[in-house]
């Protein structure tokens, strides 16, 4: 699949102009042969972007592959909902071990594959945020800095949603998690530094690092893509909004993703050892209070009193974001 | 062909002859010179194919291991004490998901107080997470039973843990018969897989299994244990036909058959005990030693027939269940209940004591006159022991209890804690 010449826009959950390309450029998504490597009848909530995000990349995957790709999970929402014995709706090759080794695991499969000669056999490993940005990133790392040829995507929905919505390294401030509610002088998840997993892993020098969001599928598509065409250790960060944890509705996936990256708040780019590549402008600026209004999770900064110093502080993130990639200049 | 050699590296070299397709490393004492040795042969070139791993930890040693066991490749690697627990995790991971890694246990005491020394405590901590428990009395042994390890594991599709004594034998430079390329290979033959991640033929393996099936397969786990009580045994009769040595099986006995009095235990200790008894036996008393060689499944028929003649059993083990008593004994009273056979409990060895001839001769001495207590901690120094605890009912703040022993003897200068 080919990245477009012309830069499509999608608006609401329509995917605008894929009738417009060429075969060979559309996404793999509208093939009535596509490979639903992740298929229909699994249980996740409606509106689930990990659900999304993961349908799309594993897809994505496998035609960069030819099919010929192993897949290990971490335990998480996406692992969950996908395999409630006795059924499962992975139609590949799949393993789920534990809760912090997705990493290692993977590397162990890419391993065997390269023992055995097997070079045309790829390996994804994937985790959501708490299983990628805490109690794996020992593993992560590791396989990081031994370079082992393993692509791991990190769904991000900013908290461990599958055990009920618990505060995680990579939850932004401010946010109502079950272990951190809103009460007392500091609502909400404290303000801290943040923990940018994919600046830890451009750190590592390895050969590709991307964020991406479902709001633009076929730029998470192409990703993808390009990750598979590159040998070594690499790293696809995914912003998967929750609608439950997030007290959003299930219909504002999309909407919520794209004003994540329109306000900043989610830069999108592409790096590869240790130096961006691409980024991915923000097209029309939007303040970072219209991303957080449709969220309940962020309810209690507004209202009759809004908390206008955490809002100022919050827009201030977003704003550094901007500044330090470059999201809204023009060239 | 015969070496003489340092048990860790008869191990490697057992384990290369095996043919792992991955190994995966992380260095604690005292495992080191093994997973060093299998290194070097890997990145010589002398191993291949195969590939060794550096890993970060060693919950990532034993989750590559699952990883590559899952995807087909015989997979290995090795640790202890600290090193077992801190992959305790991945150790009942692998044994619930049926994939046969062979991990070398290097047997070290576990902490607090931090000791690199040998004791049982590490393989005992892990003795119901699944796994087969094959212990090795001496280094012939334990290059042996590495290599069986890979059959009955393979077979089985269960992982095998080969417990060797930390420093005592992986240490120690012993005389060994190194077995030939060829005769493993008749041996042992390549890697079948009872289930695979395979792009060809895909299936979905860790599933979260609820109420209404976990119990069936949490049974069929215990089902092949049972099942590994006659493997064993018959892969130690097959590896004698083409090696040429007995090595393995569930138990080894020696002069048993006429004995009042029986010493029970695991691993290199056995050496110490069998010259007691030798020694014993040299002053008319009727003594015989039992080795359990394999923990996990626990031969309870062959230790119940091997002891239905003696009028006492004596334990010596090298860990103990704190609060209770004895580990192995308990399991060993399993075995003969319903028989009046008293089974003393002896805790030796700790954090690598040495056990002597002269202590194990004593101990003998008063079970066979019966004058043994239930449970006895060999050597210990009760002295030092009733000075602490008496410090600690007077102090409030008694400090660390190691250091509590030091004030107590007047080795540390200050008196404030």
């Amino acid at each position: 699949m080919e990245q477009s010449t012309v830069k499509f826009y999608q608006t609401g959950t329509f995917t605008v102009g894929n009738r417009l390309l060429a075969p060979e450029q559309r996404s793999v998504q509208a093939d009535v042969q596509r490979r639903n490597s992740l298929n229909s009848g699994h249980r996740a909530c409606q509106g689930c972007g990990e659900a999304l995000g993961a349908r799309y990349a594993i897809d994505a995957a496998m035609a960069a592959t030819d099919g010929q790709l192993i897949a290990a999970n971490a335990t998480g929402c996406l692992e969950v909902f996908s395999t409630p014995y006795p059924e499962t709706s992975w139609q590949i090759p799949w393993i789920h071990s534990l809760f912090g080794n997705a990493a290692a695991v993977a590397t162990g499969i890419a391993a065997a594959m390269k023992a055995k000669g097997r070079s045309d056999v790829r390996v994804v490993a994937q985790g959501g945020d708490g299983g990628t940005t805490d109690i794996g990133f020992g593993c992560l790392s590791g396989m990081f800095e031994r370079n082992d040829d393993v692509l791991y995507i990190c769904y991000d929905n900013e908290a461990y949603m599958n055990t009920g919505v618990q505060r995680s390294s990579a939850t932004p401030p401010a946010a109502r998690t079950a272990t951190t509610m809103v009460v007392g002088p500091h609502p909400g998840n404290e303000f801290g530094q943040g923990k940018n997993v994919p600046q830890i892993a451009m750190a590592h020098e390895i050969p590709y690092v991307a964020t991406a969001t479902v709001a633009d599928l076929r730029d998470l598509e192409c990703k993808v893509t390009k990750a598979m065409s590159i040998r070594g250790a690499r790293y696809i960060h995914i912003f998967v909004p929750c609608p439950l944890g997030w007290g959003a509705a299930s219909h504002d996936t999309i909407k919520l993703s794209r004003l994540a990256v329109e306000s900043g708040v989610f830069p999108v780019f592409e790096a590869e050892r240790g130096e961006v590549t691409e980024v991915l402008k923000i097209r029309r600026q939007v303040p970072v209070e219209e991303y957080l209004r449709p969220q309940k999770r962020f309810a209690h900064l507004f209202g009759k009193h809004p908390d206008v110093a955490t809002l100022a502080k919050l827009q201030a993130r977003a704003d550094r974001n901007i500044r330090r990639f470059g999201l809204l200049e023009t060239n | 062909m015969l070496e003489q050699c340092e048990g860790s590296h008869a191990v490697a070299q057992a384990v290369a002859l095996s043919r792992p397709e991955v190994i995966c490393a992380y260095p604690i004492s005292p495992q080191t010179h093994i997973v060093e040795g299998l290194g070097e042969l890997v990145k010589s070139g002398a191993l291949t194919p195969c590939e060794f791993i550096n890993v970060e930890s060693e919950f990532a040693a034993l989750s590559v291991a699952i990883g590559s066991s899952a995807a087909g490749a015989r997979s290995y690697t090795a640790t202890a004490s600290q090193g077992l627990l801190f992959m305790a995790e991945a150790v009942y991971n692998a044994s619930g998901l049926g994939l046969p890694i062979v991990m070398t246990v290097a047997n070290r005491a576990i902490g607090a107080p931090i000791n690199i020394w040998n004791d049982h405590t590490d393989s005992m901590s892990m003795r119901d997470a699944g796994w087969l428990q094959l212990f090795a009395e001496t280094n012939q042994e334990a290059l042996d039973l590495h290599i069986q390890a890979f059959r009955i594991a393979e077979e089985l599709s269960l992982p095998v843990m080969v417990c060797m004594d930390g420093f005592i034998l992986t240490h120690a430079y012993e005389r060994v018969d190194m077995p030939e390329q060829a005769q493993v290979d008749q041996f042992l033959p390549p890697y079948e897989p009872r289930q695979v991640l395979d792009p060809s033929d895909p299936v979905t393996i860790g599933a979260m299994v609820g109420p209404e099936a976990f119990t069936e397969v949490r049974y069929l786990a215990h089902a092949k244990q049972m099942q590994a009580l006659d493997l064993i045994p018959q892969v130690a009769t097959e590896f004698k036909a083409i090696f040429g040595r007995d090595s393995g099986g569930l138990i080894k006995t020696y002069q048993t058959e006429d004995a009042d009095t029986i010493v029970i235990a695991l691993g290199s200790v056995l050496g110490t005990i069998k010259d007691t008894v030798d020694d014993l036996r040299a002053q008319g008393h009727r003594v015989g030693v039992l080795g359990i060689t394999s923990y996990r499944p626990f031969p309870i028929s062959a230790i119940r027939d091997a002891t239905v003649r003696a009028e006492r059993i004596v334990v010596i083990e090298k860990c103990f269940a704190v609060g209770i008593g004895g580990i192995v004994s308990r399991d060993v009273r399993s075995a003969v209940r319903n028989r009046p056979q008293p089974v003393y409990t002896v805790v030796a060895g700790l954090g690598g004591r040495p056990i002597t001839k002269d202590s194990v001769s004593e101990l003998l001495r008063q079970a066979m006159a019966d004058k043994l207590e239930l449970l006895t901690f060999l050597d210990l120094d009760w002295a030092v022991v009733n000075r602490v605890l008496d410090r600690e009912k007077a102090n409030r703040r008694s400090g660390p209890v190691a250091e509590g022993v030091l004030r107590d003897l007047g080795t540390v200068a200050s008196s404030a804690v």
